[in-house]
């Protein structure tokens, strides 16, 4: 059988799952290609405590001046989970995006996605 | 499957006769294990990932003989080859077992799509994903709760669309080749 007559045996509805499907995965993949060896750079009192991937999701307590800030991975995604601060700006911060970073400062915390790849400031 | 069996209490022996249908499923169980086992000695990069050239039977069998059929050849096959790789109970066995039921819900939900808009590579498309999502959701569930997949995900959803084509591709040519008369092959 050459390559026409496999492409014959294909009917309508398989066209639109193969290209479909495909589409999905590639999209799913491209959506990946950046957080796939992302890390996320914890610092407390300006010293970096930990450099941890966001490959396995877990909740990270760093202990600061007012209590604990706990940091949560989770899907290849980081944010502030709850800080002990007044006014809770790098909780409502939500998920980090690559690059970004989330500064508890009443608590002396912060948190960096250093996700791998340029952006305007290592470009 | 019928068993007919005489009196166990009138006779010792106690005797299971295999009705046509049974040969037949058996033979074509055979098949599907024989594929198991030859994949079985292929050797894949990462683990998870497989050919499932055995599906290929099943699909024909759907399609000749309904899903009855079908249910019993995949059930008879997932069971046999574990039993002959060593896997049997094993996570492995467990894995191919939900996997196999998953696909198996699938196809008999894909076989009544209309025929003229969905063929065999459309079909074997839709179970290779159901077969490759069920196990992906017992891995993260079951076997390494915690485990992030989600990262690896594109990679299995890849090669489970690359094998649903092959093997639905494999089943149109076979049933091509099952059709035509034998001189024409």
């Amino acid at each position: 059988m050459n390559l026409r007559r496999w492409l014959a045996c294909l009917r309508k509805g398989d066209w639109l799952l193969l290209l479909g499907l495909l589409a999905a995965v590639l999209s799913l993949a491209a959506r990946q290609a950046g957080s796939l060896e992302g890390q996320a750079v914890i610092r407390a009192e300006g010293h970096v405590i930990a450099e941890v991937s966001l490959r396995l999701n877990r909740v990270i307590e760093v202990p600061g001046p007012l209590g604990l800030t706990k940091v949560e991975i989770h899907a290849g995604q980081v944010r502030v989970q709850s800080d002990p601060s007044p006014r809770q700006l790098c909780v409502k911060q939500g998920w980090i995006p690559p690059g970004g970073a989330a500064v508890c400062l009443p608590n002396r915390v912060s948190v960096e996605n250093a996700a791998l790849g340029y952006d305007t400031l290592n470009y | 499957m019928t068993r007919s069996t005489t009196d166990p209490l009138a006779s010792p022996v106690l005797t299971l006769r295999a009705s046509a249908e049974d040969r037949h499923v058996a033979a074509l169980a055979a098949a599907a294990i024989g594929l198991s086992l030859a994949e079985a000695a292929i050797p894949l990069p990462i683990p998870g990932i497989k050919p499932g050239l055995a599906n290929i039977v099943t699909l024909l069998v759907l399609y000749r003989y309904g899903w009855r059929m079908a249910a019993w050849v995949a059930g008879l096959r997932i069971i046999a080859s574990a039993l002959l790789l060593g896997q049997f109970l094993s996570p492995a066995f467990v894995l191919s077992l939900g996997g196999g039921l998953a696909s198996l819900l699938i196809l008999a939900f894909a076989i009544r799509l209309p025929h003229s808009l969905f063929g065999p590579v459309g079909v074997s498309l839709l179970a290779a994903f159901a077969h490759m999502g069920a196990q992906l959701w017992l891995v993260d569930v079951w076997l390494m709760p915690g485990g992030n997949l989600f990262a690896l995900l594109s990679v299995f959803l890849g090669a489970a669309w690359l094998t649903g084509l092959v093997n639905g591709l494999a089943a149109v040519h076979l049933q091509h080749r099952l059709q035509a008369p034998p001189s024409a092959s």
